[in-house]
């Protein structure tokens, strides 16, 4: 019971009873899947389910924190490609666990960097935006020109747009002999299990202390600041856990495929966590979790047909959710449903919101 | 010597033209209504393409320019009517839209008129200084960002709608009260950057492979120059110009162009920790 209080709380949809009873069978359903399907499916369930965790940490940064990164695949790329290298330079076994985590601490570090020169000059807005998609698309364009036998490290070879490839995918120690490789079923489960991780204490994190500091700064950074909260630690942390999770994006994509490249930095990869957390809804995880996987999906089929046409609609549905539900659909649908639902009970109307009637609430 | 000298003036007239002319319609309209044009690099492609496609079809060459800008500057004014202007409450919402409008328009793009299209060539011509060969049409691109530069001064300091337009961009609601239509006001400031968009796609169509992500090219110098340059477009954007170009053909001529376009950024990155209102806010602040 203490553990759900730690997990509930104003920033967070869903905190009741029926929440966490379907929560628990979706759980149930997601953990028995693989019984009920082939080994290919379950790898592809397991590659849609890697970008969600981009996604979450966009939601965190711009939902919560009020900070427009469009930078989540400048980090997915530093992490993806410090993977690789390492990967390849240390070879495999227990050393690809040690360079996911090197990897991920490295997109960290440069959020740190990037993101003190940005909170420490104050910059905001719009701004914010377009600095992160500017050294998002430099990175893009360096690897696109590292095509050259001199771009190395160690062993590993940028090799420019084709990208880098043939690295271990993540894999631990097995037995005295092989190495238990990450792939198919058992990376469906190590996904899974991450993400269940994250989103539980992405939940405990929001609705801690910390996070109703960061919600007060969305709200009104001045107003926070007067009352005595340096706001730009908290806009940091928030900003580095956010590209942190791009990076362990980056890491399984690189682990998952054995290959990364700079089209998946550049545009309009850049674009996509953006569209997958402004129709879900960026004020709330849960939405933007449940949004970006139904997105991966559908899209996922509609790629095979056509890659072009899939980025038209992605653009439209941008468009779309702007004009139309700025705080994004699949919280505009949650919220309808539950004001019917109360309506049909009698309740209060709102008690349960985490972004304000308007839904403004996000914005610097 | 004095051939070593020009050739520098040179590559930073380069740098600096294609800093200014991408920059210029993305800073009048990010300065005039706070708007960041996510489909500024769209823009220029129209104005490419335009200008290529009458080039193919038998105009001269400075005639589709200008129907190349013309042409941009009418898709902007109806993209101001259709789009921006539900959203001057919400600017970050309206470069969420003019985002998905270039993702629509660039993938549109490619599936209408296929992966490129054939260009045209640059203006033969070259003049020799010294030992070294220049390229006539690069100066001509550095007199087109003058030109831009120039424009951009005689529309807001010397006409009418120039005194309603600064009037607007300092307090919209007092222009209003006194009777500016600020509506027109953004929307032909809105019509003015997208022209200036397709001007610079117009002029350096001859010089690139035309292809519907082309865009993309510029989309980095235009975002860096404005944000150095920030919100007066009249007092920032050249001075920014000017000194990343300075940066940039350092840079460019020592290490080579990847650095330099690495540099660059990281100018940006130290600039707006020290100047986060840009160069336009520090002059502003001097003047007060």
């Amino acid at each position: 019971m203490r553990l759900l209080r730690a997990l509930n709380g104003p920033q967070t949809l869903g905190n009741g009873r029926a929440f966490w009873i379907s929560f628990g069978v979706v759980v149930t359903l997601a953990l028995a899947y693989p019984l009920a399907s082939d080994a290919y499916t379950v790898g592809n369930i397991a590659y849609m389910l890697l970008w969600v965790f981009m996604a979450l940490g966009l939601s965190l940064m711009w939902g919560y924190g009020g900070i427009l990164s469009f930078g989540q695949t400048f980090f997915f790329g530093v992490a993806g490609y410090a993977y690789g290298v390492m990967a390849i330079d240390f070879g495999g076994g227990g050393t690809t666990l040690v360079a996911l985590v090197l990897a991920i601490a490295l997109a960290a570090v440069a959020a740190v960097v990037l993101g003190y020169f940005m909170i420490w000059g104050g910059v905001g807005g719009v701004f914010f935006g377009i600095v992160t998609l500017s050294a998002t698309l430099v990175l893009a364009f360096f690897f696109g020109q590292t095509a050259g036998p001199e771009w190395h490290i160690g062993p590993a070879r940028l090799n420019g747009f084709n990208g880098m490839k043939d690295m271990e995918s993540l894999n631990i120690p097995w037995g005295s002999e092989s190495n238990f490789t990450f792939e198919g079923v058992s990376l469906y489960y190590l996904v899974v299990g991450l993400l269940l991780a994250v989103y539980l204490g992405l939940r405990a994190l929001v609705n801690s202390r910390f996070g109703n500091v960061v919600v007060a700064i969305r709200e009104d950074p001045q107003r926070a600041e007067l009352l005595g909260y340096d706001i730009r630690k908290y806009q940091l942390v928030v900003f580095v856990v956010g590209s942190a999770l791009a990076g362990l994006s980056g890491v399984l994509y690189t682990s998952w495929g054995q290959f990364i490249t700079p089209a998946s930095i550049g545009l309009p990869a850049a674009a996509m966590p953006i569209v997958w957390v402004a129709f879900s809804g960026r004020g709330d995880i849960t939405a933007t979790l449940v949004g970006s996987f139904l997105i991966l999906l559908v899209f996922q089929t509609l790629t095979v047909y056509s890659q072009q046409a899939a980025l038209v609609l992605m653009g439209a549905m941008l468009l779309v959710t702007v004009l139309v539900a700025p705080q994004g659909f699949v919280i505009g649908v949650v919220r309808l449903l539950a004001r019917l639902w109360r309506r049909g009970r009698g309740g209060p109307p709102g008690a349960n919101s985490a972004i304000d009637a308007d839904g403004q609430g996000a914005r610097a | 010597m004095f051939a070593e000298i020009f050739s520098i003036l040179y590559q930073f007239a380069d740098v600096f033209a294609f800093l200014i002319l991408s920059a210029a319609g993305l800073a009048i309209i990010f300065g005039m209504m706070g708007v960041i044009n996510m489909a500024h690099g769209e823009l220029i492609m129209c104005g490419a393409y335009v200008t290529v496609g009458l080039v193919h079809g038998g105009f001269p060459l400075p005639l589709a320019q200008l129907c190349g800008t013309l042409s941009a500057g009418v898709i902007g004014v109806v993209i101001e009517l259709v789009l921006v202007r539900k959203l001057y409450k919400r600017p970050l919402d309206s470069l969420l839209a003019t985002w998905g409008l270039s993702l629509v328009v660039t993938q549109g793009m490619l599936i209408i008129f296929g992966s490129s299209l054939a260009g045209i060539g640059t203006p033969e011509g070259s003049f020799s200084v010294g030992p070294y060969t220049f390229s006539t049409y690069r100066l001509v691109l550095f007199g087109g960002a003058i030109a831009a530069l120039a424009l951009i001064y005689f529309i807001f300091m010397r006409t009418r709608f120039g005194i309603h337009a600064r009037a607007t961009m300092q307090n919209a609601a007092i222009a209003q009260a006194l009777g500016v239509k600020v509506g027109n006001i953004y929307a032909l400031s809105f019509g003015i950057g997208a022209a200036l968009a397709g001007f610079c796609g117009a002029l350096y169509a001859p010089t690139m492979t035309l292809i519907p992500t082309m865009g993309a090219t510029f989309i980095v110098e235009s975002f860096v120059t404005v944000v150095v340059g920030g919100a007066n477009v009249l007092l920032g954007t050249a001075p920014a110009g000017v000194l990343l170009a300075a940066v940039r053909t350092l840079l460019n001529a020592s290490q080579g162009q990847i650095v330099g376009q690495i540099g660059m950024l990281l100018a940006v990155i130290v600039i707006i920790r020290l100047l986060p209102e840009g160069i336009s806010g520090l002059l502003a602040r001097r003047s007060r």
